[in-house]
């Protein structure tokens, strides 16, 4: 029987992460009243024009550069022509022959968990349509239609990559490895469940060793990772059965249906749009000057690979560690400012991804929030390092300031959490202990040494905790010779 | 001398010596334009009350010594293509029968805050597609010079008003000829700058990288000065010219001696009105006796242009008219399925004209014809550019060239024949093509109707376009009496 080689391309659109719409300054904020963040120009009344948003341009260049692409000096929009109620002017701004952005690559383990590059052919700069709420489920079964624009004109990338992957797998991980670094570079919110990330497969397969890319067919309607895992599997079967079968793949546009777990017809090649592209009068191109793309490189922030090999070679942190860290850049963004306070990084990691995570977790708080500062935490390590606490207590502090967002010196003051490092104060509590123990230090004096970890304890009873452990241990040896 | 007859200058006298008030003048207008425009056309919408109200704040102003400046006060009218906030701005299209903009366009604006008085909104071919409106959706103007011809178009509605003394100026848009082919046939000053001297915003499109405002004046100073109100650079519109506006009242003093006029001899060939071409040929011999250099040229690409002209605006026009679907503005006529709705307002909303050039330019751009038709064009377009470029680089400072092969022809005379139609447009559409400037200013007549000529100059040689244009510059003619002639020709009112 024919093995078969799996082809899959992606493509993602992300929403930017600028504070206006690509073509006029109304907000691009998630949600909000039915088209209450619409203008004349997003609405695409007659005569008005689109004047292009800056910053939507830098974050797209900044996605390129993060993806390791070429930023081209020259660029320049396109009008896409199609009628829907949802797209205003009956086109959709976008880029044609010459994208913004071009020839990138991604990192992912393959399945043998070797490093394996994805190629990125292209991201081009485009608009967001509005949506559709039907009154029933979709526009053929409704009676009616109502269009909300305020999502129309908001901008987007759309980042293409090459037919580089052979497996769901390797698609999941190309697609988290994106998501991941679109976040770090602060260009979209990757939230694929509000749809400013969403993702298209295209996939097809071919005998195993052939250079001939069978048929491909297009699946949309991917609303997470899961689901495009999901279909992909789902797609791989159907076509390898076809193909047994002696079928031929038709060349379509395919929709997954999360309920039934499968992909369905929408439409075939046939069927497809013709778009008519022709350059957009309306603007002019977009030229960028190299001091520009240092400029647009400069903002960028550390990416999780380069991180990753960071912590584990100067910060000596596992790999375990690592992952836990990178996987969240506001978690990351964090470690990196408690380190610049607290210079034990293993220490750092070890809270962050314990208590800090776990409390914010409790907190049903989300990592971009963590309600404490940097230097507090750095703060509040250092007195544990110093033995000025122990470590209970210091967990403590940190749930307090949590809840009450009070400074971890106040609150280790307020609940004399200090520990008692001064030895004439301890000596005392110590002898107090030797003498109320008598049976115990005679064992220790014979030799037990598990004696010690009892006396230890009655001491650290006494003293409600605060008592310095390595101090006690060394008054009790002192005192027992 | 009539009031209506007088330049802006004169007006702003009369003003200031308070032998009239901006009040009365625009009642003056108004009362003109219920007597007169009931033949001529000019108006689809008169805004009365929005002139007299804009008329009294302006004589107050005037009172208080705080005029904004020489347009303050002066009563004009727009092409109804310039959006007005509030106003009814149809593009004499049906489809855009109720639209009222809730935004003004940036040229409008700019009047608007130097005081101007906007009567209405004038008549065109519908979404600016026809030389000479009758492809208006509502009715055709006529020309005040011969009632039974064509006031040209597409801005023929803004010519009209100003030869028939409706308007002091009006603004209209140049997409292929819309402002000189109208100013030629109606006797007045039309001005088509530089693509990108004027804000598109607010222009309801019909080719975008072809389309330009202009101005229709009673002299070429008058032009000067509205010219100078409306341009500029407008952050609204991202194609409008970054660079400072010329001093155009100050060109039209200066001397025309040892400038040099080119005549290309591809625009003096078959198809011209020889009588066309001897009025040209006296222009040229004004301009030599002034001191100015004539000197023939050639544009080897002329001949292309015409359909050149048609592939792109019909293609951009295709996309430009797509957005009017009946969904959020405009007419709808409703149906029981999107398709339908689309199908049906479209058919419904837009006449004959425009659904020729929707359906030219959807095939133009459509997959498989793209490369032969759209990009061939875009080569065209830039081979007649370098033949401009050359012509001016080797000191050329203006063209002159006739402006349509012959004068306004009879309303009716080309209705059913769109291809005969396009030819008038033959020595105007070169010039939008290239993104040049380029002025018409009325010169003689034949058989009493108006015949103008052409200057052409390089991109923002607005400035050398005015003091050519003033040098060849005649005395106003007026059209003959527009109520007699109705009653001659048996028009009725």
């Amino acid at each position: 029987m024919t093995e078969f080689q799996t082809v899959i391309g992606l493509e993602f659109h992300a929403e930017l992460k600028t504070k206006t719409k690509i073509f006029c300054s109304c907000p691009t904020t998630f949600a909000g009243e039915p088209n209450t963040h619409v203008c004349p120009v997003c609405l695409g009344l007659p005569g008005v024009l689109p004047v292009l948003n800056k910053r939507a341009v830098e974050l797209a260049m900044k996605a390129g550069l993060a993806l390791n692409c070429q930023i081209s000096p020259f660029s320049k929009f396109d009008r896409k022509n199609y009628f829907y109620p949802d797209l205003p002017k009956a086109y959709q701004v976008t880029q044609y022959p010459l994208p913004i952005c071009k020839s990138g690559y991604i990192t992912v383990p393959d399945a043998d968990g070797n490093e394996k590059n994805i190629r990125i052919n292209r991201i081009h700069l485009e608009e967001d349509a509005g949506k559709l709420v039907h009154s029933g489920e979709s526009i053929t079964t409704s009676n009616y239609s109502l269009p909300d624009y305020n999502r129309a004109a908001v901008p987007l990338i759309e980042i293409v990559s090459e037919p580089d992957m052979a497996s769901a797998e390797e698609a999941k991980a190309f697609g988290d490895k994106l998501k991941l670094i679109l976040e770090y570079a602060g260009v979209s919110d990757v939230k694929m469940e509000q749809g400013s990330l969403r993702c298209d497969v295209n996939i097809s397969l071919m005998p195993k060793g052939s250079d001939k890319l069978g048929t491909k067919v297009e699946i949309k309607n991917l609303n997470s990772f899961r689901a495009m895992h999901r279909a992909i599997q789902f797609e791989e079967d159907r076509q390898r059965r076809m193909i047994e079968r002696g079928e031929k793949i038709v060349q379509e546009t395919r929709t997954w249906d999360e309920g039934s777990g499968q992909t369905l017809s929408m439409r075939s090649k046939e069927n497809d749009h013709d778009y008519r592209y022709f350059p957009e009068p309306d603007l002019v191109p977009t030229v960028i000057t190299p001091e520009w793309i240092e400029a647009v490189r400069s903002e960028l922030p550390e990416l999780p690979d380069k991180r990753e090999k960071r912590l584990k070679e100067e910060c000596g942190l596992s790999y375990y560690d690592c992952a836990q860290i990178v996987a969240t850049p506001a978690l990351a963004f964090f470690f990196d400012e408690v380190a610049k306070i607290f210079d034990d990084k293993k220490t750092i990691a070890n809270w962050l991804i314990g208590d800090v995570s776990r409390l914010i977790n409790v907190a049903e708080k989300e990592y971009e929030q963590i309600p404490i500062a940097a230097d507090d935490l750095a703060y509040l390590l250092e007195q544990a390092k110093s033995g000025a606490i122990n470590n209970n207590s210091a967990k403590a502090v940190l749930e307090e300031m949590f809840a009450s967002g009070k400074k971890p010196a106040e609150i280790i003051s307020e609940r004399g959490f200090a520990q008692i490092s001064d030895s004439s104060a301890l000596e005392e509590a110590v002898k107090a202990v030797i003498e109320a123990n008598a049976k115990a230090a005679e064992d220790f004096r014979a030799g037990k040494q598990q004696a010690m970890g009892f006396l230890m304890g009655q001491v650290m009873k006494a003293t409600k905790g605060q008592a310095n452990p390595n101090l006690v241990k060394e008054l009790l040896a002192k005192m027992l010779k | 001398m009539s009031i209506y007859d007088m330049t802006i200058n004169q007006l702003q006298q009369q003003l200031n010596d308070k032998n009239i008030s901006s009040y009365e003048l625009t009642k003056k207008y108004l009362a003109r334009i219920e007597e007169i425009d009931p033949v001529i056309h000019a108006y689809i919408t008169v805004t009365p009350e929005a002139a007299l109200e804009a008329a009294k704040a302006s004589d107050e102003r005037r009172a208080r010594g705080e005029l904004i400046g020489d347009l303050d006060g002066i009563p004009m009218a727009l092409k109804d293509i310039f959006c007005t906030d509030g106003i009814l701005t149809t593009c004499a299209s049906k489809i855009l029968a109720n639209f009222v903009p809730p935004y003004n366009a940036t040229c409008w604006q700019r009047l608007a805050d130097v005081g101007a008085v906007l009567l209405g909104k004038c008549n065109l071919d519908e979404f600016a597609m026809g030389s000479s409106t009758e492809n208006s959706a509502y009715f055709a103007t006529r020309n005040p010079f011969d009632i039974e011809r064509t006031p040209g178009g597409s801005s023929g509605g803004s010519a009209a008003a100003v030869a028939a003394d409706l308007a002091a100026y009006t603004l209209g848009t140049d997409t292929g000829g819309s402002v000189r082919q109208p100013a030629h046939y109606c006797g007045v000053v039309g001005i088509k700058p530089t693509y990108g001297l004027i804000s598109r915003f607010g222009i309801i499109p019909y080719a975008s990288s072809l389309d330009q405002a202009g101005v229709f004046a009673k002299n070429v100073y008058d032009c000067a000065t509205v010219l100078e109100a409306v341009s500029g650079h407008d952050e609204k519109d991202s194609t409008s010219t970054p660079y400072p506006i010329g001093d155009y009242r100050g060109a039209c003093q200066r001397d025309v001696k040892g400038m040099k006029i080119g005549m290309p001899k591809e625009f003096f060939e078959e198809g011209i009105d020889p009588r066309t071409i001897e009025i040209v040929k006296k222009a040229a011999e004004k301009f030599a006796a002034a001191g100015a250099e004539v000197i023939e040229v050639s544009l080897p690409h002329t001949k292309y242009a015409l359909p050149a002209y048609y592939v792109l605006a019909c293609a951009e026009a295709s996309s430009n008219l797509a957005r009017y679907d009946g969904v959020r503005y405009g007419v709808r006529v409703d149906k029981p399925t999107l398709e339908e709705i689309f199908c049906a307002t479209r058919s419904a909303g837009f006449g004959e004209e425009v659904k020729r050039r929707i359906l030219l330019g959807t095939y133009a751009l459509s997959s498989g014809y793209y490369d032969a038709y759209y990009n061939k064009t875009l080569q065209v377009r830039t081979l007649i550019k370098e033949d401009y470029d050359k012509v001016f680089a080797s000191g050329i400072d203006c063209l002159l060239t006739p402006v349509t092969p012959g004068p306004a022809f009879k309303l009716g005379e080309m209705l059913d024949d769109p291809l005969t139609m396009y030819m008038t447009d033959v020595c105007t559409v070169p010039i939008n093509i290239a993104g040049l400037a380029s002025m018409v200013v009325p010169f003689a007549d034949i058989e009493g109707l108006p015949v103008g000529v052409q200057l052409i100059g390089a991109p923002f040689s607005e400035e050398k376009l005015f003091t050519a244009a003033s040098a060849v510059e005649v005395p106003r003619r007026l059209p003959p009496d527009i109520l007699k002639q109705a009653v001659e020709k048996g028009v009725e009112r």
